[in-house]
């Protein structure tokens, strides 16, 4: 019986065969942690240890509140800063840098075959470069500070197979949204996914971090796709360090789905679930008060491209706001050169300081009650834009363009 | 600490850490006491002005999906909430009462037997859950992970092995 990429790559880190079901203590290759990095040094430092134990193994990156909102935020990232400059930690990336989630791919820190923890749920959008990667809780975080090391539970494997050429103008949003809807929030509740298939292959590696972005919301503890000749040459000139390629053996013992998208429509995530999934049409002409248009799920610069071809020369509706943030300051600088920010200001959006903005609910777009968000982000869980009494719906960025100039969920396809 | 006695909170599937411990709150609310007010904020009002210490939370499938945030566990163990009980959790939120030292509890079949506002009575040390008159048993933590969970959670977990005192 040949090994699953998981088996393979715990294997490597514990120094010994393992199957699924059991649990090893590992070493990370990367641990990254953002603005919580204040409350996980105070954690640290109650074990009663002073100094890290690899200070080089760590990234930190501010992303979640940036700039700082209040003064909470603003001493939050104070101590951050204090902690990262005594201890040494080299890799640290203040405010104005991005998302975690795609500054760590930027600085050639996911790399194939790695592993690599996070202090956030998201950081499955990792795999989508070969790497195993997961989200670990604060404690846990505060103890690979002190030791190093983190138990971790070998998960089974399930083949997630997208097959067919998706229609004109849809995206790997839609497809992900779809999978989940189907899949549902727990369908793939500890496992490792694996999107495979020839629509995968024909994915762009932005398109693939949707799909290993949002594996979570299926429950899933690391997302990945297989490493090809696109991967290797993103990473040329970005990798930190050499590395090698994991893959499944084609005979390890793993679940299979096959989806097929060939006649995959818009599709979006009602409230409050993320698997409450429907294509567009069914909840057209929902009145929609603000549109979000960033996060780590679609705030890259094809997400730009896209959003900028259904809003070149228009005006957003002027019931509606829009608020747009690049994932990244190079993603900002790379939609500068390209005049995406000239035009998407000129149709009437606001542009904000690459980071989460109002994802999790903390600024730059919080919602009032009553009020409807249609966003391009990763869950719409109660509260998540900040206000229990708002309803989020997740969608393309396509859709996110098409709703933003009717003021209404909109099918882009109506627009075209 | 090995027989947890109390009233039984039941919500339904898939709760998630956003409802059981606000987003918004991950970064200004971080004293202990302070956290305990919020826990639940967005699912249920009533919880954390009436829970009392030992009272269990019951879940469906999938409890506490989403967010990696600790604090949706510690903000119950705060609460003085004794147990969870799920009829299946997410990786994370099962880690982080594991790393909290609160109980965390897999079985669906008492999680059926459950009405809201019933006492339940946890029997740690055999594994089992009363439910009026019926007796549902759960299996243990894995071994490795035991030790943390006994010690108290995670940091102290990694206190003894340090060997800090």
């Amino acid at each position: 019986m040949g090994k699953t990429f998981a088996e393979k790559v715990l294997a490597r880190k514990a120094g010994k065969e393992v199957v699924a079901g059991e649990i090893v203590e590992v070493q990370p290759d990367v641990a990254m942690s953002h603005d919580n990095t204040a409350a996980i040094a105070k954690t640290f430092y109650s074990i009663g240890v002073d100094k890290v134990f690899n200070p080089d193994m760590h990234v930190v990156i501010l992303d979640h509140c940036v700039p700082a909102a209040n003064e909470k935020f603003a001493q939050n990232h104070k101590e951050a800063r204090e902690f990262v400059a005594k201890q040494g930690i080299k890799h640290f990336y203040d405010i104005h840098r991005g998302i975690c989630h795609q500054v760590l791919p930027e600085e050639g820190f996911a790399l194939p075959g790695e592993l690599i923890v996070g202090s956030d749920s998201h950081s499955t959008t990792y795999g989508a470069f070969g790497a195993f990667a997961t989200g670990i809780g604060r404690s846990e975080m505060a103890v690979i500070f002190a030791t190093g090391k983190i138990w971790l539970r070998v998960p089974e494997t399930m083949r997630v197979v997208i097959t067919g050429t998706l229609p004109e103008g849809i995206s790997a949003k839609d497809v992900i949204l779809y999978i989940i809807g189907k899949v549902t929030a727990d369908g793939a509740l500890y496992k490792a996914v694996e999107f495979t298939g020839p629509t995968v292959q024909g994915m762009s590696i932005a398109s693939r971090m949707v799909l290993t972005n949002m594996a979570v919301e299926m429950g899933a503890k690391i997302g990945y796709v297989e490493p090809d000749d696109k991967t290797l040459a993103w990473l040329e000139g970005r990798a930190r360090r050499p590395f090698q390629v994991v893959r499944s053996d084609p005979d390890a013992a793993m679940e299979e789905m096959v989806f097929d998208v060939s006649n995959l429509e818009p599709m979006v995530a009602c409230p409050h679930a993320v698997d409450n999934v429907k294509p567009v049409r069914e909840v057209k002409g929902v009145k929609v008060d603000q549109v979000f248009f960033g996060s780590c799920t679609n705030g890259r610069l094809e997400d730009f491209a896209e959003v900028v071809s259904v809003l070149r020369g228009k005006r957003i509706h002027p019931r509606t706001r829009m608020v747009v943030i690049p994932a990244s300051q190079q993603v900002l600088k790379e939609a500068l050169a390209a005049g995406y920010i000239a035009e998407l200001v000129e149709a009437g959006a606001v542009i904000v300081n690459p980071g989460c903005g109002p994802c999790m609910g903390n600024h730059e777009g919080i919602m009032a009650p009553g009020e409807v968000t249609l966003s391009t982000s990763n869950r719409n869980f109660k509260g998540r834009f900040g206000c229990k009494e708002a309803e989020i719906y997740l969608a393309s960025p396509r859709t996110a363009a098409a709703t933003a100039l009717t003021g209404t969920i909109t099918d882009f396809r109506d627009l075209m | 600490m090995s027989t947890i006695r109390g009233r039984a909170w039941k919500y339904g599937d898939d709760v998630n850490t956003d409802v059981i411990f606000p987003g918004k709150y991950t970064y200004t609310v971080t004293d202990p006491a302070e956290m305990a007010t919020v826990a639940m904020e967005d699912l249920d009002p009533r919880f954390a002005k009436e829970v009392k210490p030992g009272d269990v939370v019951v879940g469906g499938k999938n409890f506490g999906c989403g967010s990696s945030r600790e604090q949706a566990a510690f903000c119950l163990k705060y609460a003085g909430v004794g147990a969870v009980i799920a009829k299946s959790f997410s990786r994370l939120y099962f880690r982080n009462c594991i790393n909290a030292g609160l109980p965390v509890i897999q079985c669906p079949e008492a999680v059926e037997a459950i009405e809201d506002g019933q006492t339940v009575e946890i029997d740690l040390t055999a594994g089992r859950v009363l439910v009026g008159s019926h007796s549902f048993s759960f299996p243990p933590l894995p071994p490795e992970v035991i030790g943390i969970f006994e010690a108290g959670g995670l940091i102290p977990f990694t206190r003894k092995r340090l060997g800090i005192e």
